[in-house]
């Protein structure tokens, strides 16, 4: 009896010992290259462990205002609500904000729908619902059926944001639980119409955009999102507690951002940040 | 061994008695803690006391010193506690924040009229307002973005829709086997109807869920032809699915109760089967039925996987074939990403304290009802 307690404490003071263990909560847009990242890293380095969960942006920044976690993956900037709860924890300090990865966004249609494009605002006016049928942009004479996420979604933030620019989701837009339901649905309705990461387009068809009525339409492909010239892409972030960014969490963060890491987001379905934005 | 009259309890007996009273105890508690804390994080609601107008006054940094500490802990929303442990710098960054926050609204919003009110007030709750960019006053529930849209009358009514339609379609059926069950089948029928409709109720809501979004949806589709493919009628059908077996349960319970008298009685006077069935054994075994179907409404009502599967948007409109967005769906969907302890998160705790005063209700009846049903039947009245 006396062994088995002894060697009981000798095992929880090792747990409490080990100080390798980095902590990764957040965006489940994040969460599969945050594990991969995670896994490649722990590959190359025995002694650090690296535990990633996701959940939504939301929680990842709750987690890092208890400090329940080291990074917190985000696919949308922090809010000024999240902002100020932070700065009173963290003792004055702003977390910081790293730029991790891009996300070049898609607008899916069933693929026997015979539109092939269409500008960044009848994307949002069909979003909105100020346009109801697909003649108004030139396809056939049917009812558009609009499918967005649910508005706990960055992904959802991000489109009502900057692609209509402010204004509310049609009501009648139906609400998926993630991306691959909306592709799901996309595909099994004809007059459809949903967005979401390219990668996860599978089996619908994905609408070349055009800035403006003048500008020509642009596929998204890779190498026009890291070029910029497709309208719609946004950065993934990971937030940090600056007093804990250095050591082998500072070192994890820069590892991420260097050309090594980097090299795993296309993986993912992600773009690698473009040479400029990787070291700062 | 034998029976030992007015044997005392054995210390292990004893124990154990003690042990379940314990486990009793600490559900009842549990109930209440539950209870205590969805009304404590709702309670900033009914007090009035969060406010989401977009454009407020900030106060420059540099003022800081012209403010009484009251105004500026209620400024930052803080608690009494945090702004007493705050360090000088930590108050300034604040500060500066509050100010970047005003700056970063976009241009189009700076004119607004909805930016400059609370939407978290009960009028904007419950009644339509004219929101700017909308032809008429509506009601809203867009509770991300610039100008947070909190109105739960959408919710409500999809919330009733969804379950109603539930009812309509398993009340009948789970009355109708149950009646069949306990009145007609032969034993041996009974002995296989019975367990595999009770088996439906182990079926987790999540498999009758996803089964509801990729099959059932578009059989029924194909069937009634109409136009949003995922709707309050096909999530209302999936419902019923999960409810059929709880009403079911309960109803052949009650109608087997009736005294084998009754039966007897009507049958030797020459009714058939079917009518005593019908005339002496379901009226007399009604109180019980309806108590099935209170309880039943009570389980669909709470239930969350298979709505939030099948239909979400929040869509104010009563037809059925138009989707709609529950209470339950909205608050699993919801609360993940809503700012811990801001104006969204508290209204979903608000949404919940109200979701377990329905469900409490409508038990609490269905439980009533089954006991006097059970006196009356056994003849105390």
């Amino acid at each position: 009896m006396k062994k088995v307690i002894t060697l009981l404490a000798a095992a929880t003071l090792a747990a409490n010992t080990f100080a390798g263990t980095i902590t990764v909560k957040g965006s489940d847009t994040l969460v599969i290259l945050a594990q991969k990242w995670a896994e490649v890293y722990m590959g190359q380095h025995a002694d650090t462990k690296i535990q990633v969960s996701g959940g939504g942006s939301g929680i990842g920044f709750a987690a890092l205002q208890n400090q329940t976690t080291d990074l917190c993956d985000a696919s949308r900037k922090i809010k000024a609500a999240e902002l100020q709860k932070c700065i009173t924890v963290f003792g004055g300090a702003r977390p910081t904000e790293y730029k991790v990865a891009l996300d070049g966004l898609s607008v899916y249609v069933n693929p026997a729908n015979p539109l092939k494009e269409l500008t960044v605002e009848q994307v949002g006016d069909i979003f909105t619902g100020k346009i109801k049928n697909w003649k108004e942009v030139g396809g056939e004479d049917a009812p558009i059926s609009v499918y967005s996420r649910e508005n706990s979604s960055g992904t959802y933030e991000f489109f009502k944001e900057h692609i209509l620019k402010g204004k509310d989701f049609a009501a009648t837009a139906q609400t998926m639980p993630g991306t691959a339901a909306i592709v799901q649905a996309v595909v099994k309705d004809k007059n459809s119409i949903g967005y979401g990461g390219a990668a996860y387009g599978g089996g619908s068809k994905l609408l070349a955009i055009k800035k403006n009525a003048s500008s020509p339409a642009i596929e998204p492909t890779e190498e026009n999102v890291m070029n910029g010239t497709y309208p719609i892409w946004r950065h993934l972030y990971v937030y940090v507690n600056p007093a804990q960014d250095k050591g082998e969490i500072g070192a994890y963060l820069s590892w991420i951002r260097s050309d090594d890491g980097q090299k795993y987001v296309k993986d993912i379905g992600y773009y690698p940040l473009p040479k400029n934005l990787r070291s700062n | 061994m034998g029976i030992h009259r007015g044997h005392k309890a054995r210390p292990i007996e004893w124990l154990a008695e003690k042990f379940i009273f314990l486990v009793s105890l600490s559900a009842i508690l549990m109930v209440l803690l539950i209870f205590l804390f969805v009304a404590r994080e709702a309670l900033p609601v009914f007090f009035g006391q969060t406010n989401t107008a977009l454009i407020q006054t900030p106060i420059p940094p540099d003022d800081t010193d012209k403010h009484s500490p009251a105004e500026l802990q209620a400024y930052l929303e803080l608690t009494p506690d945090e702004f007493a442990k705050m360090s000088k710098t930590t108050l300034r960054t604040l500060m500066e924040v509050k100010v970047e926050a005003q700056a970063d609204i976009p241009e189009n919003f700076r004119n607004d009229p909805d930016a400059h009110i609370n939407t978290t007030q009960w009028k904007y709750l419950m009644l339509p307002h004219q929101w700017d960019n909308y032809d008429k006053p509506e009601f809203i529930w867009q509770p991300v973005g610039q100008i947070k849209k909190f109105n739960i009358i959408p919710l409500l009514i999809g919330t009733l829709k969804v379950t109603l339609i539930g009812l309509l379609f398993a009340v009948p059926l789970a009355v109708g086997a149950a009646i069949y069950v306990s009145q007609m089948a032969r034993p041996r029928v009974r002995e296989i109807v019975k367990p595999a409709i009770e088996l439906l109720s182990g079926v987790p809501s999540v498999v009758v869920g996803v089964f509801a979004l990729l099959i059932m949806a578009s059989v029924l589709q194909a069937i009634f032809h109409y136009q949003t493919r995922l709707n309050a009628f096909v999530a209302g059908i999936a419902l019923g699915f999960a409810v059929i077996p709880v009403i079911f349960s309960i109803a052949e319970d009650a109608l087997t109760s009736v005294p084998r008298a009754y039966t007897q009685a009507a049958l030797a006077l020459g009714a058939s089967r079917w009518q005593t069935a019908w005339q002496i054994v379901l009226p007399a075994a009604l109180p019980g039925v309806f108590a099935a179907a209170v309880l039943g409404f009570g389980r669909a009502i709470g239930e969350t996987m298979i709505v939030l599967m099948v239909c979400s948007a929040s869509v104010m409109s009563w037809s059925i074939f138009d989707s709609a967005r529950s209470i339950t769906t909205t608050i699993a969907a919801e609360m993940a990403e809503a700012v811990n302890g801001g104006p969204h998160y508290r209204i979903l705790f608000m949404l919940g304290a109200l979701l377990f005063v329905a469900t409490f209700l409508s038990n609490m009846i269905g439980d009533l009802v089954i006991h006097r049903f059970k006196n009356k039947l056994e003849g105390k009245r």
